[in-house]
């Protein structure tokens, strides 16, 4: 029992702390050839993953970030041209406000001109017909007073120069007389 | 020693088909690839060394840590039995390459001013130095590699040899006479599993603390002139 502990642990009476110079040439290929594989095969590749990755999620960052400020933006954008068309819409409003009452004023005014200018062509109207019934009337009540005063004086007064005069005194008279009825 | 390059085989395999179709959302191999490689990388190289550079130093991390993990772990598949390391060699050829990587990293980072720095402690009174410079050339060049590969060995040989006595034990109480000395093999049985399941934490555990030993060493020498 013994001797097997013993030469378990010295596996056949070496000593343990003596190397196996096999043992070492091949505990040393082998780790140089798994070195060479880590080295060249799966650092780089797990690196190239995780390279990736934080690419993608910062990348994935990054473009929502912008998705966000490209969205502010357009809605910066939107609320400015609502201000615009705001301020677009008061201004037209103001505009068609102030036309309209320039228009009303305008025709306010063509029509108080045009009903002057009816009014005062009516007046010169009334006034040339007026002067012309008086210029009518004159020579009518001329005529048929002398016929009328011939008729009772019996005296021809055919005379046409007289009788004007005669008709102008009458008339004359006659004005007088209104005007002092009306003073 | 057929084990050994079985080791680089089913090391070198794994990670290749695991790292070879890489997708941004990985598979249930490739996820199991991830793990392993970023506890060596975040878990080991970038906690120990961390800073810019350490991204250089990964790959022999990670090659020690799995390389000594798949070698122990033998010592616990039944019929293999043997961890590569219950023989001597294998750790000596690892820590002489551990040990001759951080004292070029220290010569290549500092110049040969890093000999100073590495065994000539700043804020010691210089009566106390004739003594503090060989202890720290004796610790760190001479018992440093020692340490390093003699803890990973006799480890790997003291499991080797619990198992195996232990399996002895069993057969050497069953060919007893006595039935009760029959019955007691089923005790040693018992104590045999317990120490199993004890040598597969270690043989975890050493290949952790093998890797985890070379980055700090490597970081010490990068940063010999702030310790």
């Amino acid at each position: 029992m013994n001797q097997a502990i013993i030469s378990a642990a010295t596996e056949g009476g070496t000593n343990p702390l003596v190397p196996n110079p096999w043992e070492m040439l091949v505990v040393f290929a082998g780790f140089a050839v798994l070195m060479y594989i880590v080295v060249k095969y799966v650092v780089p590749m797990f690196e190239k993953t995780y390279a990736e990755r934080a690419e993608a999620i910062e990348g994935g960052i990054a473009k929502a970030e912008k998705a966000q400020a490209e969205a502010s933006a357009a809605l910066e954008e939107y609320k400015q041209q609502l201000t615009d068309a705001r301020a677009e819409g008061n201004r037209i409003r103001e505009e068609a406000r102030a036309e309209g009452a320039q228009i009303l004023a305008e025709l306010k005014e063509k029509a108080a001109s045009e009903s002057a200018r009816i009014s005062a062509q009516a007046h010169a109207q009334i006034e040339s017909e007026r002067q012309a019934a008086v210029v009518s009337l004159r020579t009518e009540v001329g005529t048929l007073a002398t016929t009328l005063a011939s008729r009772i004086v019996g005296e021809a007064l055919s005379d046409d120069a007289r009788s004007a005069r005669v008709v102008d005194r009458f008339l004359a008279d006659l004005e007088n007389q209104n005007a002092g009825v009306a003073k | 020693m057929l084990l050994v390059i079985l080791s680089v085989v089913i090391i070198g395999t794994f990670f290749v088909i695991a790292a070879r179709k890489q997708q941004l959302v990985p598979g249930k191999l490739q996820f199991a690839g991830e793990a392993a490689y970023s506890f060596v990388r975040n878990g080991i190289a970038k906690d120990i060394i961390g800073g810019r550079d350490f991204m250089k130093y990964v790959p022999l991390l990670f090659t020690l840590f799995f390389f000594i993990l798949v070698n122990n772990i033998y010592g616990a598949i039944p019929l293999i039995q043997l961890p590569t390391f219950s023989h001597v060699g294998g750790a000596y050829v690892l820590a002489l390459i551990v040990y001759v990587t951080w004292i070029g990293i220290g010569i290549k980072r500092n110049g040969l001013k890093y000999f100073k720095l590495a065994t000539v402690p700043t804020g010691v009174p210089f009566y106390i130095l004739p003594i503090v410079v060989p202890i720290e050339i004796i610790s760190n060049f001479l018992v440093r590699p020692v340490t390093h590969s003699l803890r990973l060995f006799a480890t790997m040989l003291a499991g080797h040899l619990i198992v195996m006595i232990s399996g002895a034990g069993i057969e050497y109480l069953v060919m007893q006479e006595n039935v009760l000395l029959k019955g007691a093999s089923v005790l040693v049985l018992g104590g045999a599993i317990a120490m199993y399941m004890l040598e597969a934490l270690i043989m975890v555990l050493q290949a952790y603390v093998f890797t985890l030993l070379t980055a700090i060493y490597i970081e010490g020498a990068l940063h010999a002139d702030s310790h």
